[in-house]
């Protein structure tokens, strides 16, 4: 089967301008540094950058290094990567948008991709408008588009407000119309970078669907997301982008992700402590976090299975809010959500927590949580109206490790599946006259 | 299945298919250039009529204050219809030449986000130009209508000065475009460079108050002769045909053209990067 992108040792490097300021800066130097450049710049030609420009102005930044990869048609390829690790550069060189500075790739069929949602609407367009110029400019015919108007509008579900200008729509409409617009397409590779980063539950969830949908219909989808659980569902082969190459590339995708979560740096302390002026708010300012034990002495980061284990959260608070909750998230070693917990989750605790010093005290109880490696976040909100402390992006974590501790009953001897591990009670009753206990 | 195409993408490429996909983004160019006009009468009280209005007034002020109150001398055509000739090739050229400069930098969230072959943006510029020269060609229609003044089988020669103008600005046009996505000077230098135009080209008045032995030379500026043969073909007899302008006015606009268009296709492939 011949694959439908070769890429071999594709680069793409950028230059670095560096401002050259001189340290000691008259108004006479200033002038004369001035005038030097404009001539250095008029006698070297019009490439800038090019030789002949003072060395030290320019940075060489290759953003990607050595990319070589197959893909097979009807491939579902996910590229992860921290932020910076070039996999929008390497989007932009598939699709043909900017050229590789070396290397070669091999495409067969028609790309289309999606890199931003609403490439080229118009805010004073209508709906209606905006379908057919977005279509256009994602390479629709008229034709198509007028053959797929009705889909795309039922798709977004905007049949109230498609005279409207778009200008109009909440962002929800907005997204949910560009995705519309995108998702009938019908490339033979499709690129979609990121799309999902922004939008609610049920539009991530249309969208997974349609992506899904074009996946079985043999199309090949390149995906770029942050979202684990959407690459697990959609995806059958991973690659992971560091630094600007490949770290990983394979079908199994629990381990590129595994490699994934290593590079975004999973906690390795038990207690974090703020070093003087992060996370500033008037309403919560985390001081100290970590793990410890019942008598409040810090614990190790590893708990055995049948222990309980505290988190202890310190902060101050400058202003009252009745809206304030502090919580935590607890995720597992492949980046989903376990579980979270906030203070006013019991209803006798939610009194508001009025101004000075604080310190939270949860207990995670034993017999909860699998054996494994876990994240423990520290979050804070404002609740329905803006987080303090934002979970997944800036917010505090430690490690948590649960091991060893399982004495429960005689058949459970080693680590189960599952995410959580309960030892639930059960009643035995027996209820006819031949059962009855040893 | 249909046969699907390779495509190579490697440094320094020459893309072989550019042609072919130009032909199949031909839509792109109507729907840019129908988003350009459709978005300039949005939420506009008289909406599209704006487009009939602003030429029509210009024909109206140029008829009173030329032919009526300065009663400028014009031979037996009527004063407005004589400017008109002139102005009219002239915008047409210096719309879509600015028009064209700007493209690229003005659609530069599209050209960053989607592959297309970039020359559509240009030319859709220098297309919305060419409606409003069309708008501007029935005033002067009515014009002509009014004084009475029937042209005659020279007018059928129009579209053949009409291509030249567009073809043009396009050319030059396709150069500031690609200019100013590095340098974004020509922002500031294409403005000037038309306002200097409107006074060295023939638009108000005759090329034939320029010397004899300087005609040549003038006729280098290939808008000197769209205007002529403009004149011409509405003028209807009224103006002498020229040939070494006009000869001379096509060769320099297929260089531009062709230059234009090698330059843009040599720096396409940085825009994404620097815009």
């Amino acid at each position: 089967m011949t694959p439908v992108i070769e890429a071999l040792d594709i680069g793409k490097k950028y230059r670095i301008r560096h401002q050259n300021q001189p340290r000691y800066g008259t108004l006479r130097d200033t002038i004369a540094h001035a005038v030097a450049g404009l001539s250095k710049r008029l006698l070297a030609g019009r490439q800038r950058g090019e030789p002949g420009t003072a060395p030290e102005e320019y940075e060489e930044f290759w953003a990607l290094r050595d990319i070589s990869f197959n893909v097979n048609p009807g491939d579902r390829l996910a590229i992860l990567g921290r932020n910076g690790a070039g996999k929008s550069t390497l989007l932009k060189v598939l699709s043909r948008i900017t050229e590789p500075s070396c290397g070669t790739a091999r495409v067969k069929g028609r790309v289309a991709s999606l890199l931003e949602v609403g490439t080229g609407f118009h805010p004073e367009l209508t709906g209606r408008e905006n379908i057919f110029l977005n279509g256009a400019i994602l390479g629709m015919t008229k034709a198509d588009i007028q053959f797929k108007f009705d889909e795309i509008v039922s798709f977004a579900g905007i049949e109230r407000f498609l005279d409207t200008p778009v200008k109009h729509y909440s962002s929800g409409m907005y997204m949910r119309l560009a995705f519309a617009i995108a998702a009938h397409l019908e490339p033979d590779i499709l690129v979609v970078d990121e799309v999902l980063a922004v939008g609610d539950v049920d539009f991530q969830n249309k969208c997974l669907g349609k992506m899904a949908s074009i996946g079985e219909e043999g199309r090949t989808l390149i995906f770029v997301s942050h979202n684990i659980s959407a690459v697990e569902r959609l995806c059958n082969s991973a690659m992971l982008l560091s630094g600007g190459r490949i770290a990983k590339m394979s079908a199994d995708i629990a381990d590129v992700v595994k490699g994934y979560i290593g590079d975004a740096g999973v906690a390795e302390h038990a207690e974090w402590t703020n070093s003087g002026d992060q996370y500033e708010s008037v309403w919560f300012k985390p001081t100290r976090f970590g793990l410890v034990d019942a008598s409040e002495s810090p614990a190790h980061s590893a708990v055995r299975h049948n222990e309980d284990v505290w988190v202890r959260i310190e902060g101050n608070i400058r202003q009252r809010n009745a809206l304030l909750a502090i919580g935590i998230q607890v995720y597992a070693e492949d980046a989903s959500l376990v579980f979270q917990s906030y203070h006013t989750d019991r209803d006798s605790q939610t009194s508001t927590l009025g101004p000075g010093e604080w310190k939270f005290m949860l207990k995670i109880p034993a017999a909860l949580l699998n054996e494994g490696s876990y994240k423990i976040e520290l979050v804070a909100v404002l609740f329905d109206l803006e987080w303090i402390i934002e979970p997944r992006t800036i917010a505090p974590a430690i490690s948590l490790v649960v091991k060893g501790g399982l004495v429960h009953g005689p058949y459970w001897t080693r680590k189960r599946l599952g995410v959580v591990a309960p030892v639930l009670d059960w009643r035995c009753v027996p209820t006819s006259t031949s059962a009855s206990p040893d | 299945m249909t046969e699907k195409r390779l495509f190579i993408i490697e440094a320094g490429r020459k893309e072989r298919h550019y042609w072919a996909d130009l032909w199949r983004y031909r839509e792109l160019f109507y729907f840019l250039a129908w988003r350009d006009i459709l978005v300039r009468y949005k939420q506009t009280a008289l909406g599209i009529a704006w487009a009939v209005v602003r030429p029509f007034m210009t024909m109206v002020v140029f008829t009173l204050v030329f032919g009526k109150l300065a009663k400028m001398p014009s031979e037996n055509v009527p004063y407005p219809i004589l400017v008109f000739a002139g102005l009219l090739p002239w915008q047409l050229f210096s719309n879509g030449f600015s028009e064209a400069g700007n493209s690229l930098v003005s659609n530069a969230n599209i050209i960053a986000k989607v592959y297309f072959p970039r020359l559509v943006v240009p030319a859709a510029a220098v297309i919305v130009s060419v409606v409003d020269y069309m708008i501007s060609l029935a005033m002067l229609g009515a014009l002509m209508l009014w004084f009475g003044f029937a042209p005659d089988w020279r007018i059928l020669t129009l579209p053949l000065f009409t291509l030249m103008a567009a073809a043009a600005a396009v050319g030059a046009g396709l150069f500031t475009a690609a200019l100013n996505v590095k340098f974004r000077d020509f922002r500031f230098i294409v403005p000037f460079a038309i306002q200097l135009g409107l006074y060295i080209c023939p638009v108000g008045f005759s090329s034939t108050a320029v010397p004899e032995q300087w005609r040549i030379l003038y006729s280098l500026n290939p808008i000197v002769g769209i205007i002529d043969g403009f004149r011409w073909a509405v003028l209807k007899g009224n103006a002498d045909f020229y040939w070494p302008s006009f000869i001379l006015s096509l060769v320099m606009i297929v260089l531009m053209l062709i230059g234009g268009i090698t330059y843009f296709r040599r720096t396409e492939k940085a825009f994404a990067d620097l815009i």
